[in-house]
């Protein structure tokens, strides 16, 4: 099956796209060859994200052409795209939760008019490719019984079933486990050996340098640089990516003070599918960094909310500075001290309609000198984002913006910078970079490290196991609601953290 | 072809396709009046003459305007914290209930006194009425639009029982009507001679007053944060439910007003076509407004003259005044779909 290998499968051809006076992309102009992964870097808002819409039909480009196996693909139409051959695996899955395995793989694929289901040869067919690929999953299962790697597993077979030439992937590792991301490399080069191309999109440099033989590099909308992956460095690819030098944060030996919050043996109900907690204790201590992982969905975000307030232990108590508060409610945590950044940025940490300053105050808006007897002060409120939005380098047109203009990253800024103001004796960051390009990741990283060496206690939840590793003194794995023990700093590679992330060695582990 | 969402649409985008829909809308009415074998322009020209050709005609509209204030504020105010109270038809009748029911003898009060308790007092029964629905959402995950919607039906079947019953006007010869309010419970007109009373002056009043709240004050900033995003706001640490509660009591009580204002104003006493709907024509008036408490006043003199100025075309011109409702329909439709284009645009 090596015939045809090296011809050019995909070629983008100057393409430009701009939204309003923002341009995304500029001339970029890019090609894929039969059996080969190119990996595309940027940072957030480089216009990588764009250029794949553009690339999949979903977005027509104001200039430049997309050329399929030869054929110019006509713009603004996902399903020319589809029928050459281009499978799309997106970030955030595209799958009917309450459907089998084998029901979303048929979904679209079907006449309205036909007499005929066709499932006998469609199960075939998938467990066929399955076997192929490496790709383990029961067509029969329902998707909402699937964990998210499994999930992919099930939008990749998609593609494959649909005679996908061409996989494109966004950001495929965000969410799973280091194991499952050897399988998922694995089916990759499968793949390729088959002749299949594939474009990665990924933030994660060592991802990168594993599994493509190209990279190409975007940066404000531009291709600046292109090389075989072989050739460069992670480092060199970091520098291109952001156009400056990034230095890590340097690791700092923590100094433990006394235990700011405390869980003893707490147990909370689990809420639609998020799985709740299973009698944890874990003590977090001022001046360190607590990290917290685990795959996405094993109690995350109950163990935040308990801390952020918006959660209360069904059995169990949570004691802050050695007491149990009476109340606990978003608006006492804020009151013990507790500075949250909150997973969701959008839906939790700020109110899109909102402008800066409305979203800079939201925590303490009922507290002098916000709230003069009921009566907001706007002035007070003004200076207040002001000073966020210089010391924490938020850019924005300025405080009476609707924050919904923001990036991801700027939006993120104010909202650290809202928690830092406070100068927290804990807390509270839920994937505090997730999404944020280098230099924004960097910063953030920054920060929580100051405000530990200030003394704050830190609870860090990520699903970057790089990220927890890189930051925390004591390390927690949460697997279905429970809690393994803490880890010091280095004592754990991340394939054993790993294992406990699958739920192995816990005690009452099957 | 697509269309693309704009994030910052330009204040000529904002202006100009909400008096596109005002345009679309007069043709609209244009039409039909020539199909009912009209001249358009003549309508046209009768229905802003019967609206507001005279001072008779404009003190009719504001007249007219003054309970459609109310009930446009009760659900400009609901609307807000995404508390859908359909059912300010309810609360004006609620409100209205207590205005006679302590206004016809039971308080002998002078008017000073009076007029206020009369108010306090229907605000309150009007409140209750959007109370229970509320209730019923934050505690039980009800959906509000049905609860208050169908209480709707219950209001005017519970003053149909009363004006058949215990409020029954012993000299009505029968009729279902109450008795009449006794003076010092009658709101005075605003200069000697006109028709227009100072309901209209309070609800201009209420207006500022919802907005000072609204853009001021702490408990308009919890209204405005749980209705455009209520995870966010019981993130920061805002009461939720309380919120809901205040904006409810605030709702249901500046509704109850409607009926306070046109029993103790306009008509001096309950009968159960009171209101002609204001409290859905309220919907109108907010949406058309914006949910903007200063817009309401505007929105609800413009809504009252199409009816008002309808009316009397409809006895010149001979079209039927049925063209007003079809008129105010379209407007609302014309709006909703303009405020859509506002922060859209095509692409090709």
């Amino acid at each position: 099956m090596t015939e045809g290998f090296g011809e050019t499968v995909l070629r983008l051809a100057d393409i430009t796209v701009r939204f309003g006076p923002v341009t995304a992309n500029e001339g970029v102009s890019l090609e894929l060859r039969r059996g080969e992964v190119v990996a595309l870097l940027g940072e957030n808002g480089a216009g990588k994200t764009t250029l794949m819409n553009v690339l999949f039909g979903l977005y027509a480009a104001d200039e430049g052409s997309v050329e399929l196996f030869g054929q110019s693909l006509p713009p603004g139409n996902p399903r020319a795209a589809l029928e050459a051959g281009v499978g799309m695996v997106h970030q955030h899955f595209t799958l009917a939760e309450n459907l089998t395995v084998l029901d979303n793989i048929a979904l679209g694929t079907r006449s309205l008019w036909s007499p005929v289901s066709g499932t006998r040869a469609l199960r075939a067919r998938v467990r066929a490719l399955a076997e192929e690929y490496g790709l383990r999953v029961d067509p029969d299962a329902t998707v909402a019984n699937l964990t998210v790697g499994q999930r992919q597993r099930v939008e990749i077979l998609k593609a494959l079933v649909r005679d996908a030439r061409i996989l494109i992937l966004d950001e495929p590792t965000a969410v799973l486990t280091p194991q499952e991301s050897l399988d998922l490399f694995a089916t990759l080069r499968r793949a390729v050996a088959n002749g299949l191309s594939i474009l990665f999109i990924s933030h994660k440099l060592h991802e990168v340098e594993a599994v493509s033989d190209r990279v190409v590099v975007l940066r404000h909308g531009r291709v600046v640089a292109e090389a075989a992956t072989a050739q460069t460095s992670r480092a060199e690819m970091a520098r291109l990516m952001v156009g400056a030098d990034i230095a890590a944060p340097a690791p700092r030996p923590a100094r433990p003070g006394p235990v700011r919050v405390a869980l003893r043996d707490v147990t909370t109900p689990a809420r639609g599918t998020a799985t709740g907690l299973r009698g944890v204790s874990m003590e977090l201590r001022a001046g360190q960094v607590t990290g917290l992982v685990g795959v996405s969905g094993n109690g995350q975000t109950a163990l935040a909310g308990l801390i952020a307030g918006l959660e209360r232990p069904e059995r169990g108590t949570l004691e802050i500075d050695g007491k149990t508060p009476a109340v606990w409610t978003p608006r006492t945590a804020v009151r013990a001290g507790i500075g949250r950044i909150p997973e969701d940025r959008h839906g939790e940490g700020t109110v899109g309609d909102f402008d800066l300053t409305e979203n800079a105050m939201m925590e303490l808006y009922s507290r002098w000198p916000f709230s003069r007897a009921g009566w907001i002060d706007r002035t007070s409120a003004r200076a207040w984002a002001q000073k966020i939005i210089k010391r924490y380098d938020v850019r924005c047109p300025g405080p009476e913006a609707p924050i919904r203009l923001l990036s991801g990253g700027n939006m993120q800024k104010l909202i650290l910078g809202r928690v830092m103001e406070t100068a927290p004796d804990v807390i509270l960051a839920n994937q505090p970079v997730r999404g944020l390009d280098i230099g924004a990741l960097t910063y953030v990283h920054e920060q929580l490290l100051a405000a530990r060496d200030r003394g704050a206690a830190i609870l860090l939840i990520s699903e970057d196991l790089d990220e927890v590793i890189a930051l925390s003194d004591v390390i927690h794995v949460l697997s279905e609601g429970r809690l393994s023990p803490g880890f010091e700093r280095g004592t754990m590679t991340p394939t054993e953290l790993g294992a406990w992330m699958t739920g192995a060695g816990f005690e009452d582990a099957a | 072809m697509r269309l693309e969402p704009i994030p910052a649409p330009s204040l000529a985008r904002r202006a100009g396709f909400p008096a596109l829909a005002l345009g679309l809308t007069a043709l609209i009415a244009m039409g039909l009046a020539a199909l009912a074998g009209a001249a358009p322009g003549e309508v046209a020209w009768l229905v802003v003459k019967g609206a507001a050709g005279s001072k008779f005609a404009l003190l009719e509209t504001l007249n007219r305007a003054t309970p459609l204030i109310f009930t446009g504020l009760a659900v400009a105010v609901a609307f807000r914290a995404k508390l859908w109270n359909i059912g300010a038809e309810a609360q004006l009748y609620l409100g209205a209930v207590a205005t006679v029911v302590l206004g016809t003898g039971l308080l002998d009060w002078p008017a000073a006194t009076l007029l206020p308790v009369l108010a306090v007092a229907a605000m309150a029964a009007g409140a209750l009425a959007l109370l229970v629905p509320t209730f019923l959402k934050t505690r039980f995950g009800v959906d509000e639009v049905v609860t208050t919607l169908l209480l709707n039906f219950v209001a005017l079947l519970f003053v149909s029982y009363l004006l058949e019953g215990p409020l029954k006007d012993p000299m009505g010869l029968g009729w279902p009507k109450s008795e009449p309010v006794i003076d010092a419970a009658r709101l005075p007109r605003i200069a000697e001679g006109l028709r227009l009373h100072w309901g209209f002056g309070l609800a201009l009043i209420a207006a500022v007053l919802v907005w000072i709240l609204q853009t001021r004050t702490i408990w308009g900033f919890e209204i405005r944060a749980v209705g455009l995003n209520l995870k966010a706001a019981r993130f920061a640490g805002m009461p939720v439910n309380a919120v809901l509660v205040r904006t409810a009591i605030l709702s249901g009580g500046l509704a109850a007003l409607a009926g306070f204002s046109e029993v103790a104003g306009a008509k001096g006493n309950l009968t159960t076509d009171l209101s002609p709907g204001f409290g859905y024509t309220g919907i109108i008036v907010a949406m058309l407004a914006l949910l903007h408490p200063l817009g309401v006043v505007v929105a609800a003199i413009f809504v009252a003259g199409i009816f008002v100025g309808a009316d009397s075309m409809s006895r010149a011109a001979g079209v039927p005044s049925f063209i007003a409702d079809i008129t105010l329909a379209s407007a609302l439709l014309a709006m909703i779909l303009a405020l859509g284009l506002t922060s859209l645009r095509i692409r090709r």
